[in-house]
């Protein structure tokens, strides 16, 4: 069987025709595999969806009860059969529950990797590549400038600038889900053990990701009725990046605006969003990354998604693997 | 390397002089010699280093990698320099288990002959981190651009050793790379340097403006008083055959004031104003002085066309007898007298201006008989030469702005304790023939305003937004609706860059028109008047 007839892009996303089921479909469908719970992937109003425990967990949080009409949850590794196409789930590495989904039907295998990076994280569980005959990527960081430096690295900077201006309070912004449970876990594990304030955006996921066995410390909310303004002096607020140009940011004295994604590493980028700080942090894969996953996946075609798809297009050309852009609407950077 | 690169990093991003202060100090504390002293060259400008060529760079780098994904990667990063730093391959083999040192590296790229220069900077590229890739292209391409003047270097060096920015500023240029005994001497190691070099920057005297009630308080018969000229207040230094022409803040101008330098055949120190023209039959604008400034290189013919001359304040020593301690009246003696040995077309003394009472000055004052004359100076007859800003004995009292009303048009969002406020404007006046008016900008401004009129600003901002551009906002400006803004300013200077043709010199909100219609703000013919006369 033809790969393009196993899976192939339609206007509401990456669908089956043998298993009749879509991959992160941006419309409401009867039957939705999601990779993971950012909102551009995962959205509400599906009949059925066969996620992770833990992407169902998030997805509920998010939309409540209602947002689905069934619900199946895939334990990772294990095997389902769908109309006769047997589908698998397997740890990307990208955010709480995220998953690749392995599609395997009359000998012709798939992966849709969803989202993924390959740097360690804490607070998932690490990607695993998986052999197949053509692997669909996210090209998110697309481009050779894309180099994420060691995570570590870039908290440490956070750390010494707090100790640098202690008057200051520095606030970060990080996406509501992973990127700021990622961020407080570095925070935690590098020895900070101060209180980290909280926007209110982030609690109900943080409180998720805790009930998770992902320890991230005390968190306080960042609210000026259960601090006065002095409190902060010195403290790391997390909020999503947006808050930060809002009134909401003024009960912070003198801030530093700090913003933890991928998209910090070129320095116009931080400049035009007023970044004082900017951390190189991303759950996304760097150009390395996608490059080395592309060769251990062993796959002979590459289909690449969102992003910038033409350089590693063209990187595929250039070693030798046959490769095509997707075309996928619908999928922003929510997750950077 | 890396905390050089490190430090690049956070000054290029962070907006406030306090906040860069901190940066250098702390860099100039933990960093040792002789690093932090070519750190300090290379933001001060006092390296030198061969420079590389951009079209030698990218020659490297697609000797390196795929033409097409480079150009790919140039597109989006927008910069020669960063996309290099970036997308340099790196074999893990390359790492290696030392990082070199500023001292090193600067070593490297001095030694470097012009054949193998580029050699060098590869296998350095080849060693480096990210950052310390784009640090070391800094270097090589000249100008780190980072937003750090010399100057605040040096109040960093100031705040290290707890001295007074002037000591700094008068041993400048007497030091040399990488300055090891002036850190000794700042951290209390050593003494202070000795200043041996000829024809050293004097820290200059400074005034204060006016204030509400400064005047009656005074009495006129202890003061002189002078035309406020508009040009550059200047220092030259003649002394043992060396020259310098230095700024008010020890900057050495020399090199782009050849034709003065070359009059300089004195042993003298004087302060004054440097301003183009000839001063036997005019004085040239502001506007003609700036085509003299920033520039690489001055043609004969600039040179020809807006020659460059001093016109006299203050005389600080002759020949080996300093003169800062004697009162300001024996010093002016002292200045008519040498004034007349110099040539008449490149020197010339600042006349002191008659006036009996405050009153009758400040009829003078309101009407300057020249139009490059923005006040005056009042200068106690008795005062010394002193170093700085002291209160009471100098004086500016400088001609009332220029006001214009203008429209809001766009806003962006300020930093640190302004970042949740929209605070920086730009405003434009009406342009067009009648029917058809259309705002041009003229101008941005972000102070002049109370916390409270910054509060009202940013609402309005917030309500009448039609238009982001990440952190810009386009404000609803048309004729029937728009905030009018009276702007203050010192000056115009004619601009090629701006759309309007003209750039404010220090413009401010001076108040907020909520009450002025939109299609009654000023037109451009109105600045254009100005520019003029």
């Amino acid at each position: 069987m033809r790969a393009s007839d196993l899976l192939h892009p339609r206007p509401e996303g990456l669908y089956c025709p043998p298993g009749d089921f879509f991959i992160d479909p941006v419309r409401p469908v009867s039957r939705a595999l999601i990779t993971h719970g950012h909102s551009d992937h995962a959205r509400s109003g599906h009949r059925s969806v066969l996620a992770t425990q833990q992407t169902l967990d998030i997805m509920r949080l998010r939309y409540g009860e209602g947002f689905a009409g069934t619900t199946q949850a895939a334990a990772l590794g294990e095997a389902i059969a769908l109309n006769g196409v047997t589908v698998t789930f397997h740890p990307a590495g990208h955010v709480l529950g995220s998953a690749q989904i392995e599609v395997v039907h009359q000998g012709s295998c798939i992966v849709a990797s969803g989202d993924y990076k390959r740097q360690r994280d804490a607070t998932c569980e690490p990607f695993e590549p998986v052999k197949c005959d053509v692997f669909i990527t996210e090209a998110t960081f697309g481009l050779p400038v894309f180099r994420h430096p060691p995570d570590t690295e870039e908290i440490a900077r956070l750390l010494k600038s707090t100790a640098q201006f202690p008057e200051r309070a520095h606030l970060v912004g990080a996406y509501a889900l992973g990127k700021a449970q990622r961020v407080m876990r570095l925070l935690r594990d590098a020895g900070y053990d101060r209180p980290i304030y909280i926007h209110g955006a982030l609690a109900k996921l943080s409180d998720y990701y805790q009930s998770q066995g992902i320890e991230l410390g005390t968190l306080e909310p960042a609210t000026v009725e259960s601090s006065g303004k002095e409190d902060f002096t010195g403290a790391i607020v997390v909020g999503p990046p947006s808050a930060f140009a809002d009134r909401w940011a003024r009960r912070f004295p003198d801030p530093i605006s700090c913003f933890a994604s991928g998209w910090m590493r070129i320095r116009q980028r931080a400049k035009q969003g007023g970044v004082e700080l900017p951390l190189i942090v991303s759950d996304h894969a760097d150009w390395d990354e996608l490059t080395t996953t592309i060769r251990e996946t062993g796959a002979g075609e590459i289909w690449v998604t969102h992003g910038r798809e033409e350089a590693l297009v063209r990187w595929c050309e250039l070693e030798g693997i046959a490769a095509r852009p997707l075309h996928l609407v619908g999928y922003e950077d929510e997750g950077d | 390397m890396n905390r050089f690169a490190e430090l690049l990093d956070r000054l290029v991003l962070t907006p406030s002089r306090n906040g860069k202060l901190t940066l250098l100090s702390d860099y100039f504390r933990s960093v040792e010699d002789p690093d932090r002293g070519l750190a300090l060259a290379a933001i001060t400008g006092d390296l030198t280093i061969a420079a590389v060529k951009p079209a030698m760079l990218r020659a490297l780098v697609m000797e390196r990698m795929d033409p097409v994904l480079f150009g790919y990667s140039y597109d989006y990063v927008g910069d020669l320099a960063e996309t290099v730093s970036l997308v340099w391959p790196q074999s893990p083999a390359d790492i290696a288990n030392h990082v070199p040192t500023l001292a090193e590296v600067v070593a490297k790229l001095q030694a470097a002959s012009r054949s193998d220069g580029p050699k060098v900077l590869a296998r350095l590229l080849d060693s480096a981190s990210i950052s310390a890739r784009f640090a070391v292209i800094k270097l090589v391409t000249g100008g780190l651009r980072i937003g750090v003047s010399a100057r605040l270097a040096k109040q960093a060096l100031a705040d290290l050793g707890k001295v007074d920015i002037a000591e700094i500023e008068e041993l400048w240029h007497g030091l040399t790379p990488p300055y090891a005994e002036l850190f000794a001497w700042l951290e209390g190691k050593a003494e202070k340097p000795k200043k041996t070099a000829l024809a050293l920057f004097r820290p200059v005297m400074l005034s204060n403006p006016i204030g509400d009630g400064d005047l009656e308080k005074l009495d006129p018969a202890d003061y002189a008083a002078e035309w406020k000229w508009d040009g550059i207040r200047v220092q030259a230094v003649s002394e043992g055959g060396v020259r310098r022409l230095y700024s008010r803040t020890g900057d050495d101008v020399s090199g782009a004031f050849p034709d003065l330098a070359e009059a300089m055949d004195f042993s003298a120190t004087l302060d004054g104003e440097l301003l183009v023209g000839d001063p036997r039959q005019a004085t040239g604008t502001f506007s003609d002085l700036q085509q003299r400034l920033n520039r690489k290189s001055v043609t004969p013919k600039i040179q020809q066309q807006y020659p460059a001359f001093m016109r006299c304040y203050d005389v600080l020593q002759i020949g080996d007898e300093d003169l800062r301690t004697r009162a300001f009246r024996e010093r002016r003696g002292h200045l008519e007298a040498f004034v007349q040995t110099l040539d008449p077309s490149r020197f010339d003394l600042s006349p002191l201006v008659e006036f009996t009472d405050w009153q009758a000055l400040e009829e003078l004052r309101r009407k300057p008989l020249h139009p490059v004359i923005e006040g005056v100076m009042l200068k106690r007859w008795d005062s010394p030469y002193l170093t700085g800003r002291p209160k009471g004995p100098w004086f500016k009292w400088k001609r009332d702005p220029h006001t214009i009303d203008a429209v809001l048009m766009y806003a962006q969002r300020g930093h640190g304790k302004r970042s949740s406020f929209y605070s920086d404007y730009t405003f434009g006046v009406w342009s067009g023939p009648e029917g058809s008016e259309e705002l041009v900008p003229v101008g941005k401004a972000y102070f002049g305003f109370t916390d409270e009129e910054l509060r009202q600003i940013d609402k309005y901002v917030r309500d009448n937004t039609i238009e982001r551009f990440g952190p810009v906002r386009s404000v609803r400006a048309d004729r029937r609706q728009g905030l009018v803004l009276e702007v203050a300013f010192e000056g115009l200077n004619r601009s090629t860059r701006h759309k309007s043709g003209v750039a404010m010199r220090f413009p401010r909100i001076s108040r907020l028109r909520w009450d002025k219609p939109a299609a009654e703000a000023d037109r451009i013919e109105t600045l254009q008047a100005l520019l003029d006369s």
